[in-house]
């Protein structure tokens, strides 16, 4: 009731507010009034339904608070999604059902829908990767897109210059990518938060304007075309075939980066850059060996930026440094933030959303970027842990005294 | 106590913040089998004292030197607080410095990443040598949380506990590193009666049943008078009396530190 009142409050305010825009219209060639009385009715209704779901919203989620600060539920609990995937026949179902969507989807759908998807796939590798960096290290990286770049010039490089195929320079751009987080990761071992956030930035850009501007090296903004598509012996395959081609790479490239990235979250050196997130002071205290473990988070969240940008490069065969701005680092950046930081499922959803969306939606397009910001003010008000929650591995263990407690 | 092995060994510390010195030349020892303790009123340089020993603070003067059993003397000063760690000193913190958003037992299996050592590689495959290993890790860890009374909480996370079992985590983790000293850092803050004695009595068997040297820092006066000798009292960033805890107790220095802190407060 008091919900209804106050929401009630709030259209009126509003009327009054955007009356002069939204009800007088002068025409000034001939001098007269319009006044557009019904638009009052369509603002007063609009806010009144938006400021009654949002408060409606808002007290639902103050009474799981307060629930949860007494003890009797879960805050961050498990969702419908959560709870399918801890049932294993359940979750190798819908593995095996999603293995086969993505393997038929370039048969099922042209060239257009596939090469969207490839760029979707190529943002699930990049969130992946910078999830190991932000979602379990804790250490943001708002240059993440440099890491890309040095795998997409990598590639253009060495295939303009020496003639170098796809597949040697997968793992070679990679590897460099990880140099380059290690030569990133060393000056900054000593920063956190915001600090850390501007030399990342400010990393993104120097890569960025070393690539527009060092032309005998990288042929400036004109950038470098006629990259070569990745081969397969040798087979001439035209554009329809080679985009099916590249899909799949993708795809193997996606169970690849997801396969490692979870053993990697799954082990001690995961525990570890959990633990650095959670409280870098308790983690060098209980013996962990803070340069080792931050350099060792930079370097294999930049592998996978480098290995997908060998992707990118032989996907569009052209590349020049506007396609690693820093617009590109936000996009990245959003996919973990909104997905789930440290979930690998919820990287994945989140790179779909935000990269397919705009895709399919391209009618609303100006309205991109306020689609974008609107949903993650949304986000971080009622689900600030992102859509889906790190699902926790499972320990089994004996103990002491033939107990035997699983949890 | 002369012919007792020295553990940890502290000579002159020194610790300067700018133009404030924190702790102005403090000698203390640490012996095999004892249960040490260090008192005083508040701000007079105890928690500083930890961090610098502990490698958390790189100390302006003074020697810290540990000799554990059958290895050679190493000196601490300046060492990173891994590599203290490292070399058998464990450390919990007075404001629990818990990981929040990991589990009861996760945090546990933290303190043993120092004594394992699946690198990327071997990680990713998963070898054989790494299950194995990762087993060791969960089993061990979870005998500890049993040791402390913790078990049934296993899988909860750890910012859900109570205070008193998080600061009993605290020691289970400290213990996961495997040290031969341990420095607990105001263990009985903000415990009720019935927890300050279940914590003595978890003290006293980690010090007789895993021959742990303990060195405490403690305000409940009841709980350093049962269980520790020798004390250890500073009192403006100096050491101003040592002994057994009936000498501490008729020590008129001390009497007056702490008369002289109660009219402040």
């Amino acid at each position: 009731m008091k919900n209804l009142k106050q929401s009630l409050a709030v259209a009126l305010w509003f009327i009054f507010l955007t009356f002069p825009l939204m009800v007088v219209k002068v025409n000034t060639s001939d001098s007269l009034v319009e006044w557009r009385w019904w638009n009052i009715l369509w603002v007063g209704l609009g806010t009144f339904a938006l400021s009654f779901v949002w408060r409606h919203a808002l007290a639902r989620k103050e009474a799981r608070q307060m629930a949860a600060q007494a003890g009797q539920e879960e805050l961050i609990g498990p969702g419908p999604f959560e709870r399918v995937m801890a049932n294993q026949t359940l979750r190798n179902q819908f593995m095996f059902g999603l293995l086969i969507f993505a393997l038929i989807f370039p048969w099922t759908f042209d060239t257009y829908q596939t090469t969207i998807m490839i760029s979707a796939l190529i943002y699930v590798i990049l969130g992946l990767g910078l999830n190991i960096t932000v979602g379990l290290a804790g250490l943001l990286d708002l240059g993440y897109v440099a890491f890309f770049a040095v795998g997409a010039y990598a590639y253009a490089l060495l295939n303009h210059h020496f003639g170098l195929g796809f597949w040697t320079v997968l793992p070679v751009g990679g590897l460099l990518s990880c140099l380059f987080g290690v030569i990133l990761g060393f000056p900054i071992l000593r920063l956190r938060g915001d600090y850390l956030a501007i030399v990342t930035l400010g990393f993104g850009m120097i890569i960025k304007v070393v690539l527009e501007n060092w032309s005998e090296f990288s042929f400036g903004p004109s950038g470098i075309a006629n990259i070569d598509k990745p081969g397969l012996f040798g087979l001439a395959m035209d554009i329809d075939a080679a985009t099916t081609y590249i899909y799949y790479i993708a795809i193997a490239l996606v169970i690849f980066t997801v396969f490692v990235t979870t053993r990697l979250r799954n082990s001690r050196i995961g525990r570890a850059w959990i633990a650095l997130r959670e409280d870098e002071i308790a983690c060098v205290a209980m013996g962990i060996d803070m340069a080792r473990t931050k350099l060792s988070a930079y370097a294999l969240g930049a592998y996978w930026a480098g290995m997908v940008g060998v992707l990118f490069a032989a996907k569009t065969t052209f590349i020049n440094p506007a396609s690693f701005t820093f617009m590109e680092s936000a996009i990245i950046l959003s996919i973990v933030v909104l997905g789930g930081m440290g979930s690998i499922l919820g990287v994945i959803l989140g790179a779909f959303i935000l990269i397919l969306m705009p895709e399919y939606l391209r009618a609303f397009s100006e309205y991109r970027m306020l689609a974008f910001g609107a949903a993650m003010v949304l986000m971080m008000i009622f689900r600030p842990q992102g859509i889906i929650t790190n699902i926790r591995q499972k320990y089994e263990y004996k103990g002491l005294k033939e107990e035997t407690e699983h949890g | 106590m002369a012919e007792k092995h020295k553990l940890l060994e502290v000579n002159q510390l020194t610790m300067d913040f700018g133009g404030l010195r924190a702790v102005d030349g403090v000698t203390l020892q640490v012996c095999e089998g004892e249960i040490a303790a260090l008192i005083g009123p508040n701000g007079a340089g105890k928690t500083t004292f930890f961090n610098c020993v502990t490698g958390i603070y790189a100390p302006t003067r003074g020697d810290i030197l540990l000799h554990p059993k059958g290895l050679k003397t190493r000196r601490l000063n300046g060492l990173k607080p891994n590599r203290v760690t490292e070399m058998g000193l464990a450390r919990t913190f007075q404001n629990i410095r818990l990981f929040s958003d990991m589990t009861v037992l996760e945090n546990v299996m933290i303190g043993r990443t120092c004594r394992t050592q699946a690198g990327i590689f071997r990680s990713i495959l998963r070898t054989k040598a790494t299950r194995i290993e990762e087993q060791e890790i969960v089993e061990t860890s979870y005998q500890l949380l049993q040791k402390v009374g913790l078990g049934p909480f296993a899988n909860e996370f750890a910012k859900n506990l109570p205070y008193g079992a998080q600061r009993r985590l605290e020691i289970a983790r400290a213990l996961a590193t495997e040290p031969f000293l341990l420095l607990l850092d105001e263990p009985a803050a903000g415990m009720n009666p019935q927890e300050t004695a279940d914590l003595d009595h978890l003290i006293c068997r980690i010090s007789a049943d895993d021959r742990i040297a303990i060195l405490l820092i403690e305000h409940d006066m009841k709980l350093v008078m049962n269980i520790s000798n020798p004390i250890f009292v500073m009192e403006y960033g100096k050491k101003i009396a040592e002994g057994s805890p009936q000498q501490i107790k008729d020590n008129p220095q001390v009497i007056e530190a702490y008369l002289g802190e109660e009219t402040d407060a």
